[in-house]
């Protein structure tokens, strides 16, 4: 499982070596880390609802998977960013700053990045105790916030503007796991074991 | 992510891969065989050394055969580090296949570009049509090593064949009214998958100023590497205006006509706050959503400063004495 999350940047190291990553493998390369930063973060929202429907606690009692997938989106967001500081502005901070300044589609992607640094933080067990549970719960309703921020992201950068079936389809995928948090769908789907578990 | 429609093509009707392969080889002797035989008679460079492609050896690299071994010189051809064929050809923004890079050397490949013929209409003298055979007997092909710059913000160094578009324009002998050409691309949902989605509407329509059309950087282009133009490049004919950002270098040309307005564009109809008619490639003027000031080099992993008019300035510059280049974008 832990070595499964590593599988996406293997295939892109190995695909930059064999010259497999298509004529201009530095678009290709910041482009697939943030989608796997988003895919990830979309599975991440998707282990609360799959175990209430079907009733495997074990995924998150015993593996803890949430968790896990959290911290490989933001594994794969850290990638995304660094490859952006890296092969578009080669850590040129004056352009970056006039990046800052001047486009907003990249300004939400920084404020998703951000976001996601309490929630990594707070996802360490030891630091995880300091936290109430209650403030942790809180805490952690950022996702919410920064997955809405990431497909904004992906949805104002797409070059073809024309064509935005791709951050349309990220947005369906995000409100069917909202709709999956809403009381009366989710009471309807849950399994047995689980309905007097949550609210 | 490209959802594809199921084919409606009955599966008896698709040409099997082989015979397709054998025809296109056939196809392409004929072409060969018909340079040969009239280019042959007035071009007086049949006999000079090729010329294709300097600085590299096309055969070694390119499995095709060469359909136009004696492309004549040309003073414009810049000598910076060609990008591969391959590269050229799997990496193209080409609508009318699909957005993807990638699509239009997976869609382009049925796209039947015989019989093809350019009708020329509007304020000239002598409209009419002329036709793809008489387009590559006609007129001296020349090698035209140019600079290509995407608006996206990358750009390749492109050994094209091809003549300047003067030369076809002075045949139809445009009338004092005409200002302005505006050109067409196909329009064929049927070969042109692109075209069922409304990414733009289509056809494709692109435009220049009468003198921009009439510089003699301007080309219509037939090739590339020496090869006859591959069809997700744009076959079999396609304007190359290397001083503009390359959506202005229209594809699969079928009409131009000469018109005393300013046509409207593809891009500008879709997003007339990001693409203007004039996009000359300027890195002072960004786009509304990136900076145009540095360009990615196909093959180079970091960014490079963006020319003004990618180069061409010395040869361009005076086309917009006068004007605003910050408001005409």
């Amino acid at each position: 499982m832990l070595i499964t999350g590593l599988l996406p940047l293997i295939f892109l190291i190995v695909g930059l070596i064999t010259e497999h990553l298509g004529a201009n493998p530095a678009e290709m390369i910041i482009h697939e880390t943030g989608q796997w930063a988003l895919r990830l973060l979309m599975l991440t929202l998707g282990i609360t609802p799959l175990v209430q429907i079907t009733g495997w606690s074990v995924l998150t009692v015993r593996y803890n998977l949430r968790r896990l997938l959290g911290l490989y989106a933001f594994f794969y967001a850290s990638l995304h960013l660094l490859s952006y500081l890296v092969f578009e502005q080669n850590f040129d901070w004056q352009e970056i700053i006039n990046d800052m300044l001047t486009r907003p589609a990249l300004d939400i992607g920084w404020l998703a990045f951000i976001l996601m640094i309490p929630l990594t933080i707070t996802s360490y067990p030891n630091l995880t105790h300091q936290l109430s549970r209650r403030r942790w719960q809180q805490l952690h309703q950022l996702i919410y916030l920064i997955s809405i921020s990431a497909i904004v992201h992906l949805g104002w950068l797409a070059q073809a503007k024309v064509d935005v079936r791709e951050p349309l389809i990220y947005a369906t995928i995000l409100l069917i796991l909202l709709l999956l948090r809403y009381p009366p769908i989710i009471k309807r789907l849950a399994h047995k074991n689980m309905t007097s578990s949550k609210k | 992510m490209l959802i594809k429609q199921p084919d409606d093509i009955p599966r008896s009707e698709i040409t099997p891969e082989s015979f397709y392969q054998e025809r296109r080889r056939f196809i392409r002797n004929g072409v060969n065989l018909m340079i040969a035989t009239t280019v042959g008679v007035t071009n007086t460079t049949l006999f000079s050394a090729p010329v294709v492609a300097i600085g590299v050896n096309p055969t070694a690299a390119i499995k095709l055969p060469i359909d136009f071994p004696h492309l004549k010189p040309n003073t414009f051809s810049i000598t910076e580090k060609l990008t591969p064929f391959d590269k050229i050809t799997a990496y193209a923004n080409f609508y009318e296949f699909g957005t993807d890079k990638s699509d239009p050397q997976h869609y382009a490949q049925q796209l039947t570009t015989r019989p093809w013929s350019v009708q020329v209409v509007g304020e000239v003298e002598k409209p009419g049509v002329i036709d793809m055979e008489e387009i590559l007997s006609q007129f001296t092909l020349e090698e035209r090593i140019y600079r290509l710059r995407c608006v996206e913000g990358w750009s390749m160094v492109i050994p094209w064949a091809g003549f300047s578009l003067s030369e076809l324009i002075k045949r139809f002998q445009p009338t004092s009214k005409a200002k302005y050409v505006q050109f067409f691309s196909l329009f064929d949902p049927n070969q042109m998958p692109g075209q069922e989605h409304y990414f733009l509407n289509w056809p494709y329509t692109e435009g220049l100023r009468i003198d921009e059309a009439m510089h003699p950087l301007t080309i219509l282009s037939v090739g590339l590497y020496g090869r006859v133009l591959p069809h997700e490049n744009g076959a079999p004919l396609r304007l190359v205006v290397p001083w503009k950002y390359g959506f202005k270098s229209i594809k699969s040309i079928v009409k131009m006509r000469f018109m005393e307005q300013e046509p409207l564009t593809s891009w500008v109809e879709a997003e007339p706050r990001a693409y203007g008619f004039y996009a000359n490639v300027n890195p002072t003027v960004p786009h509304p959503r990136w900076s145009q000031k540095k360009e990615r080099r196909i093959g180079e992993f970091f960014k490079r400063r963006t020319l003004m008019f990618n180069g061409y300035a010395e040869q361009v510059s005076s086309l917009y004495t006068d004007m605003d280049l910050r408001k005409y974008y």
